[in-house]
C-alpha cells in the first residue's frame, strides 16, 4: 500500500499534467465551440508546434520557453492560413466537409514529417530539465509547474477574449447564428479563420511547454489527442474553465489509477471517470444543457 | 479508322508480337548480366520505422560495398539487386512480401528487425526453401522451429539474458559488491515480460534481491508514480526492459526525484543509443546497457562508425545488423558459387564468417543460431558508449557504482 507521500507526490503530480492536457485541450475547446467541429487536424499540428520549439532549441540554442512567443505567432498565421486557404475553401462550409479536411490535414502533415524527421524520437535537455520545486517532501518538476501555470494564464486570456472584446463578441456571434452575423455585418469565414488559428496559436505555446518533458516524433498527436478530446467532452464542449478543470481532473484520474491500479490497469481510470461525469452530467461539467451530442 | 485504333482489342498483328516477344524473354534474360535477387524486408514506416530504416541502411551499404568490389567474384562477378518491402510492422504483410519477392525471383532474404515479422516471414520463406538471413529478431525460437533456411548471425535472447547477469555478476563484485537489490521495471508485452520473469528467477543466484517488479503500459507518459515506489524500497539497482521512448523517460524521473542508486541495468535497452548519449547526457552518463554493439578496438569499426556519421546518420547497432545479415550471404555465395537455393543453405550451415568486427567468437551455426554470438556490457560515458565487459573487447573499465549525478 503505497504511503501518504507517495499518495501527495502523485496527485500533485496529476494535477502539474492536468495542465498540460489542458493546454492541448484549449484550442480544440475553441476550434468546437465556434466552427462546431472536432478538429482531427489537431495531434499534427501539436507535432508541428513541438518540432519548431525543437528546431529552434537544436539549431539555434533558444529555450523553448523563450520560443514560445515566437512559436505562438508562428503557428496562429499557420492556423489562420489553413483554414483561409486549405480547409474553409475544400469544405465550403459543410461541417461533414471540415471534419473531412483537418483529417486530410494531418495524414498529409504526419506523412510529411515521417518524411523530414524519419520515425524517429527526439528529445531535449533544457535549464529548466531538472529543476525541481521542493514542497515539503514533494518534488515538483518545475518545468511542469510552469506548464500548469501558463494553461491558466492561457485558458483565462481565451476566455477573456472571448467574452469581452469586440472581436471575441463577433466570434460568439458567428458560433450562435452565422446568417444572423453576416446580416449585421461579420463576415463568418473570416472569424471562422480567425478561430480556428487562435485554436492552433494555443498548441504552439503547448508545443513549446511541452518539449522539455516529453519527446518528439511524427506520431507525437496521438498520446495527447485522444485525452485532449476527452477532456473536451468531460469539460463541455466549448468551455475554457471545463478544459482546465477537465484536464486536472483526467491528469488526477490518470495518476493515482497508476498509484492504485498499477501502469498497466491504471489508464483505465480515465474511461471510468469519463463515464461517471457524463451519466450525471451528459453536457459535460461546464457545457450547457441541450449542448450534448450536438 | 483502323481496327487496332479500338482500345483493349487483340489484333492479330498485336497478338503474334507478343507471342514472338514472349519467346524472346528468356533469351533476354540469358544475355542481361547476372543478378542475384536479395529480399530485404523491413518495418520502414509504421512506428518500428526508424529502427527498420536502420537496418535498411546497413543492407544497402553492404550490397553496395560487395558490388562496389566487383560483386560475388566465384559468380562471374554477379551483382546483388535488392528488393525493397515494407513490412509496416505487421506480420502478415512481412509474409506476403515474401511471397512477392519469391515470385520476382528473390534468391535470399534479409530482415525483419522485430521477432514477431522474422517469425512470419522465415516461415513464408520456408514454403520455398529460400535462404533467409535474420538482421534482428530475438526471440530464440526464430531459429528452433527446425526451418532449415533461417540463419541468425547474432546473439539470441536466452544467451542474451544469461550473458548479462554473467556480466552484472563479474562488474558486481570487481567493486566488492555494491549491488545487493533491485527494482525491474519492464514494458507489460512479451518482450519486456518474459525478459523481466527470467530476470527475476536467476538475479537472486548472483546475489541480488528482486523487490519490486513493476509493469507498465507503453505508451507511459508519466514515470513518477513508478520512480516514488523505486524509492520507496530503495533497492541499489534498476533494471530496465521497455521501448525507446519509456526507457528515456524513466531514466529523466530517476534522476528528477533524486533516486540514489549504484546503478541502472537494462537488457536490450530499447532508448539506450549514442542519440540518448548526446540529447540527454545529464541523465545518461554512467547508465549500463547489455546490448549488441561492434569490437571497439577494431580499427574496421571505426572506420565504418565513421562512414555512418559522415553520411549524416545515427550509428546504431541496427545498422550493423543490417550489413552484416547481408555480408554472410555474400560470403556464402561466393564459397558456393552458386546463389542456388540448396547450394546457399548448404554454404551457410557450414559458415565460418569472420569478415566482421561485432565482438564474437568463430561463426559456428548450430540449427541455425551462429554459437559464437554475444552481446556486450555498454556504458555511456562522456557521451560515448564504451563497451565494459568482456574485458577482450572492453574500450573502457566500468564506473560502478555510478557516480553522483
Amino acid at each position: 500500500m503505497p504511503g501518504f507521500e507517495i499518495v501527495a507526490a502523485s496527485l500533485a503530480g496529476g494535477v502539474l499534467t492536468g495542465g498540460v492536457y489542458a493546454l492541448a485541450a484549449l484550442g480544440l475547446t475553441l476550434i468546437y465551440g465556434v466552427l462546431h467541429i472536432v478538429n482531427f487536424a489537431h495531434g499534427a499540428l501539436l507535432m508541428v508546434a513541438m518540432y519548431g520549439a525543437w528546431f529552434l532549441a537544436t539549431w539555434l540554442g533558444v529555450d523553448p520557453l523563450v520560443a514560445l512567443p515566437v512559436v505562438t505567432p508562428v503557428m496562429f498565421v499557420l492556423g489562420w492560413g489553413l483554414y483561409r486557404w486549405v480547409i474553409g475553401p475544400v469544405s465550403r462550409g459543410e461541417d461533414r466537409a471540415i471534419l473531412l479536411a483537418t483529417l486530410g490535414v494531418s495524414v498529409v502533415l504526419e506523412n510529411l514529417a515521417l518524411v523530414l524527421f524519419r520515425g524517429d524520437t527526439r528529445s531535449i535537455e533544457t535549464a529548466l530539465s531538472y529543476q525541481m520545486l521542493e514542497l515539503g517532501p514533494l518534488l515538483l518538476p518545475l518545468s511542469k509547474v510552469i506548464s500548469a501555470g501558463v494553461a491558466m494564464v492561457l485558458a483565462a486570456s481565451l476566455w477573456a477574449f472571448i467574452a469581452m472584446t469586440s472581436t471575441g463578441q463577433a466570434i460568439r456571434a458567428v458560433a450562435r447564428e452565422p446568417t444572423g452575423a453576416r446580416l449585421v455585418g461579420i463576415r463568418p469565414q473570416r472569424m471562422f479563420a480567425l478561430a480556428y488559428g487562435i485554436g492552433i496559436a494555443s498548441l504552439g505555446a503547448a508545443g513549446c511547454l511541452l518539449l522539455p518533458s516529453f519527446y518528439v516524433s511524427p506520431t507525437v498527436g496521438e498520446n495527447f489527442v485522444l485525452v485532449a478530446f476527452t477532456i473536451v467532452v468531460l469539460g463541455g464542449m466549448g468551455s475554457f474553465p471545463g478544459a482546465l478543470l477537465g484536464g486536472v481532473i483526467v491528469g488526477v484520474a490518470e495518476s493515482l489509477g497508476g498509484l492504485f491500479l498499477g501502469e498497466s490497469l491504471g489508464p483505465i481510470s480515465i474511461s471510468l471517470t469519463f463515464i461517471a461525469i457524463l451519466l450525471l452530467r451528459p453536457q459535460g461539467l461546464f457545457g450547457r444543457p441541450g449542448e450534448a451530442g450536438r | 479508322m483502323s481496327k487496332s485504333a479500338v482500345p483493349g482489342q487483340l489484333t492479330r498483328r498485336s497478338a503474334v508480337a507478343a507471342g514472338l516477344a514472349t519467346l524472346a524473354a528468356p533469351a533476354v534474360l540469358r544475355a542481361a548480366p547476372s543478378t542475384i535477387r536479395l529480399g530485404l524486408i523491413h518495418p520502414v514506416s509504421g512506428a518500428l520505422a526508424f529502427s527498420g530504416n536502420q537496418c535498411r541502411l546497413g543492407a544497402t551499404m553492404a550490397i553496395d560495398d560487395i558490388n562496389g568490389a566487383g560483386g560475388v567474384a566465384a559468380m562471374g562477378g554477379a551483382k546483388i539487386e535488392p528488393l525493397l518491402g515494407d513490412a509496416q510492422g505487421r506480420p502478415e504483410i512481412a509474409a506476403s512480401l515474401v511471397d512477392q519477392m519469391a515470385e520476382q525471383g528473390a534468391s535470399a532474404f534479409v530482415g525483419c528487425f522485430a521477432s514477431a515479422l522474422g517469425l512470419a516471414a522465415t516461415q513464408a520463406a520456408a514454403k520455398y526453401n529460400i535462404p533467409f538471413s535474420i538482421d534482428s529478431g530475438i526471440v530464440d525460437s526464430l531459429t528452433t522451429r527446425g526451418l532449415a533456411n533461417v540463419y541468425r548471425l547474432f546473439p539470441n535472447a536466452s544467451s542474451v539474458t544469461a550473458d548479462s547477469l554473467l556480466a552484472l555478476d563479474m562488474i558486481n563484485k570487481k567493486a566488492g559488491s555494491p549491488a545487493k537489490s533491485c527494482a525491474i521495471v519492464h514494458e507489460d508485452s512479451a518482450f519486456g515480460t518474459q525478459t523481466a520473469q527470467q530476470l527475476a528467477g536467476l538475479l537472486p543466484k548472483i546475489g541480488i534481491e528482486v523487490k519490486a517488479l513493476i509493469p507498465h503500459a507503453t505508451p507511459t507518459r508519466d514515470f513518477t508514480n513508478i520512480v516514488l515506489r523505486i524509492k520507496q524500497e530503495k533497492p541499489d539497482l534498476v533494471m530496465i526492459s521497455n521501448y525507446q521512448n519509456e526507457y528515456v523517460a524513466l531514466a529523466r524521473t530517476l534522476v528528477q526525484q533524486r533516486v540514489e542508486l549504484v546503478g541502472t541495468w537494462s537488457v536490450a535497452g530499447g532508448g539506450f543509443n549514442l542519440k540518448f548519449a548526446k540529447e540527454q547526457p545529464g541523465v545518461a552518463e554512467g547508465m549500463l546497457d547489455f546490448n549488441h554493439w561492434y569490437a571497439p578496438k577494431n580499427p574496421k569499426a571505426v572506420a565504418f562508425r565513421k562512414r555512418v556519421e559522415e553520411a549524416g546518420q545515427t550509428m546504431t547497432w541496427e545498422v550493423l545488423f543490417g550489413y552484416f545479415a547481408v555480408k554472410l550471404l555474400g560470403d556464402a555465395w561466393q564459397r558456393a558459387g552458386s546463389a542456388g537455393k540448396e547450394e546457399t543453405i548448404a554454404a551457410l550451415a557450414s559458415s565460418t564468417f569472420a569478415d566482421h568486427f561485432m565482438p564474437y567468437g568463430p561463426t559456428k551455426f548450430t540449427n541455425g543460431q551462429n554459437s559464437g554470438a554475444h552481446a556486450v556490457a555498454l556504458q555511456i560515458q562522456k557521451g560515448d558508449m564504451e563497451v565494459v565487459w568482456p574485458e577482450e573487447f572492453a574500450s573502457a573499465a566500468a564506473v560502478f557504482p555510478r557516480a553522483k549525478l
